[in-house]
C-alpha cells in the first residue's frame, strides 16, 4: 500500500519538576491512505499528544514511526496540522496567510502559489483574498486555515478540534464543507475530536482511545449504505444512533 | 412649528455633542487667558515682582531677542539629541530585547540586572557619564540612551516572550524555525508594543537630554534654563521652559500620528 502511516510501539512520558506523566503507552495502529480516521477520548488522554508526535513537534519516548510501511517518518514529514482555532495572521490578507505554509517550508514557486490561488477559486475564497481575516466570519476563517495548510500539499492531514471553537451552526456548515474538500483533495485525514456525532458522521474508522495512560480501546468501521454520503447527509441515516451507542459505551465502560 | 422642533433624535444627540466638545475648548482657552491676563495684571500693578516671576509680556519681549540670536540653534540641539537618544534607545532595547527572548537562558541571567538598573534613577549616572565619554554632545546623547533603554528593553521583551504560544505552535505545524518564528509571529505581533514603546521614549529621552544639558552643556534648551537661573535671569529661564513644553509636545504628537498612520495602513489593533 502506498502512502500508509504506521505507529508501532509509540510511548509517551512528559517530564516536568512535579514527577512524570505517561501519557501514551505502546500505541499501535497503521493509518491507511485516503481514509479519515477520528480519534476520540476521555479528555486528558493523550490524544493531542499523539498528534503532536505524529506532526514531529514532540518526541516520542519509545516507538517509531513508518511512511509507506519502510521508511521512518523523519525523512519525509509531509503532514499538515490544523489546530483548534485557525491562528489567521490578523496583519496578513488572506492572501498572504495562506502562503504562510509555503513561505515557512520555502516551497514558494509559480507552481505552489498557483495551486494554492486554484484552491482558493475552488473554495470561493477567490474574492476575499485581498480582506483581512478580521473581515470573515468565523466559518470562513477556518476554511482560509484548512486552504493554507492545504496549500503546503501534505500527504496526511491532522485535526485537533479543529471545529469547536465554533458555534453548533456554523460547526455543522464548516464540518461538511472541511469533509468534501479534504475527500475531493484525497487527504488521509486523522482528526481529535470530543464530539461522538462528529466522529461518525466524518470517519470511515473511529479509534476509541481509554484514559490515561493511553492506548487503544476499540476500533469501529464506520460504514452507511448510501450514495454521496456527506456528514449532514448521514446524521439521518438510521445506522447514525446504532454507531453513537456503541462509541458511547464503548468511551464510557472500564 | 419652529426649526428647533423638527430635529431628530440624531440629530439632537450630534448637536448636544458638539455643544459639549465647544465647550470643552472655550474653557481650555479661557484657562489660558485667566492665567496669561492676570499674571501680566498683577505683575504691572506690582502686586509681585516681576523680577523674580516675570511676566507674559517681559516672556514675549525676551522670546523676540531670543529670536533674533540663536534661539533656533538652541532649539535645533535639544531636538537633535532628543531625536538621536530615542533611535538609539529604541533600535538598541529591541535589538537586546530580541536576543534576550531568543535565548530564555541570558533572559533569565540578566532579569535582575536589568531591574537593578531599571530602578536606578539615571541622573545619578551623568557624573560616570561626563568622565568616561565626556561633556559634550555624547555624554548627552548618551544620558538619553541611558533612560529609555532598560524599559524599552523590558516592555519589549514582556511583549516578545507574551505572544499567543498557539500562533507559535501554528508556525511550527510548518516546521517553522526560531528565526522564522521571531520574523513571521513575534515580532510583527508586537508592533503595537513597539509603537507604545516610541511614545514613551520620546519623553524618556527628553527627559535625559534636559538632564544632560543641565550637567554638561553649553548649547540647548535644557542650557538655557540652568544659565538663566545662574545669572538670576528668571525672564529666560520662564520663556525657556515654555519653549520646551511647546518643542516637547510636537514631538510627542508627532510620535503619535506616526502611531496613527503605520495602525491604519496595516491592521494591527491597538
Ligand atoms: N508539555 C507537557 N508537559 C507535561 N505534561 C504534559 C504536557 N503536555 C501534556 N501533558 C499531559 O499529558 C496528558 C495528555 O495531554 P493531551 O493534551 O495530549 O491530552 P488530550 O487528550 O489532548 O486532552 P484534551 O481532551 O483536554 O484536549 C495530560 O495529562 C497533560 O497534563
Ligand atoms: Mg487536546
Amino acid at each position: 500500500m502506498h502512502g500508509c502511516l504506521s505507529l508501532e510501539h509509540i510511548t509517551k512520558t512528559y517530564q516536568d519538576l512535579n514527577g512524570e506523566t505517561l501519557a501514551i503507552k505502546d500505541f499501535t495502529h497503521t493509518f491507511e491512505e485516503g481514509k479519515f480516521v477520528s480519534v476520540v477520548g476521555p479528555s486528558g488522554c493523550g490524544k493531542s499528544t499523539l498528534l503532536s508526535i505524529i506532526a514531529g513537534l514532540e518526541p516520542q519516548t519509545s516507538g517509531v514511526i513508518f511512511w509507506d510501511n519502510s521508511k521512518p517518518l523523519e525523512s519525509n514529514r509531509n503532514i499538515g496540522y490544523m489546530l483548534q482555532k485557525d491562528y489567521l495572521l490578523d496583519w496578513r490578507t488572506v492572501y498572504k496567510n495562506v502562503l504562510l505554509g509555503l513561505e515557512i517550508k520555502k516551497m514558494l514557486s509559480p507552481e505552489t502559489i498557483a495551486y494554492a490561488n486554484s484552491l482558493l477559486e475552488k473554495y470561493d475564497l477567490l474574492e476575499f483574498k485581498d480582506k483581512y481575516p478580521s473581515q470573515l466570519s468565523g466559518g470562513m476563517r477556518q476554511r482560509v486555515a484548512l486552504i493554507r495548510t492545504l496549500a503546503t500539499n501534505p500527504d496526511i492531514l491532522l485535526l485537533d478540534e479543529a471545529f469547536s471553537a465554533l458555534d453548533y451552526q456554523t460547526r455543522l456548515l464548516v464540518t461538511d464543507d472541511v469533509y468534501k474538500i479534504i475527500k475531493a483533495e484525497g487527504k488521509t485525514t486523522i482528526m481529535v475530536t470530543h464530539d461522538i456525532p462528529e466522529s461518525i458522521s466524518m470517519s470511515d474508522d473511529v479509534i476509541v482511545l481509554s484514559k490515561r495512560p493511553t492506548t487503544i480501546k476499540q476500533i469501529y468501521p464506520i460504514h452507511f449504505e448510501m450514495d454521496n454520503r456527506t456528514p449532514l447527509t448521514c446524521r439521518d441515516n438510521p445506522m447514525f444512533s446504532t454507531y453513537f451507542d456503541r462509541i458511547w459505551n464503548a468511551l464510557n465502560s472500564e | 412649528m419652529t426649526g428647533k422642533k423638527n430635529l431628530s433624535a440624531r440629530e439632537k444627540y450630534l448637536r448636544d455633542k458638539k455643544r459639549y466638545k465647544i465647550s470643552v475648548v472655550v474653557t481650555q482657552i479661557s484657562i489660558l487667558l485667566f492665567i496669561i491676563l492676570g499674571w501680566e495684571l498683577l505683575a504691572q500693578l506690582n502686586i509681585i515682582d516681576s523680577f523674580i516671576t516675570s511676566s507674559p509680556s517681559r516672556m514675549f519681549a525676551t522670546f523676540k531677542r531670543m529670536l533674533s540670536q540663536d534661539l533656533m540653534t538652541h532649539i535645533g540641539v535639544t531636538c537633535l539629541e532628543t531625536l538621536v537618544g530615542f533611535l538609539l534607545g529604541t533600535v538598541a532595547g529591541t535589538l537586546i530585547a530580541s536576543l534576550l527572548w531568543w535565548s530564555p537562558f541570558l533572559s533569565e541571567v540578566f532579569s535582575p540586572y536589568l531591574v537593578v538598573l531599571g530602578s536606578l534613577p539615571k541622573v545619578a549616572l551623568g557624573p560616570i557619564i561626563i568622565v568616561w565619554v565626556g561633556a559634550g554632545m555624547p555624554a548627552i546623547i548618551t544620558m538619553a540612551l541611558m533612560v529609555s533603554l532598560i524599559v524599552t528593553i523590558l516592555d519589549m521583551l514582556s511583549g516578545f516572550t507574551s505572544t499567543d504560544t498557539n500562533k507559535i505552535k501554528m508556525l511550527k505545524t510548518f516546521g517553522a524555525n526560531k528565526l522564522q518564528t521571531f520574523t513571521k509571529v513575534v515580532f510583527p505581533s508586537n508592533i503595537p508594543t513597539l509603537l507604545n514603546v516610541l511614545k514613551v521614549n520620546i519623553g524618556l529621552s527628553m527627559v535625559g537630554v534636559i538632564t544632560g544639558e543641565f550637567l554638561v552643556s553649553k548649547n540647548g534648551l535644557g542650557y538655557l534654563i540652568v544659565y538663566g537661573g545662574q545669572v538670576f535671569q528668571l525672564d529666560l529661564v520662564m520663556t525657556s521652559v515654555v519653549i520646551l513644553g511647546i518643542v516637547a509636545s510636537i514631538l510627542y504628537n508627532a510620535v503619535v500620528l506616526l502611531q496613527k498612520v503605520i495602525c491604519k495602513s496595516s491592521k494591527w489593533q491597538n
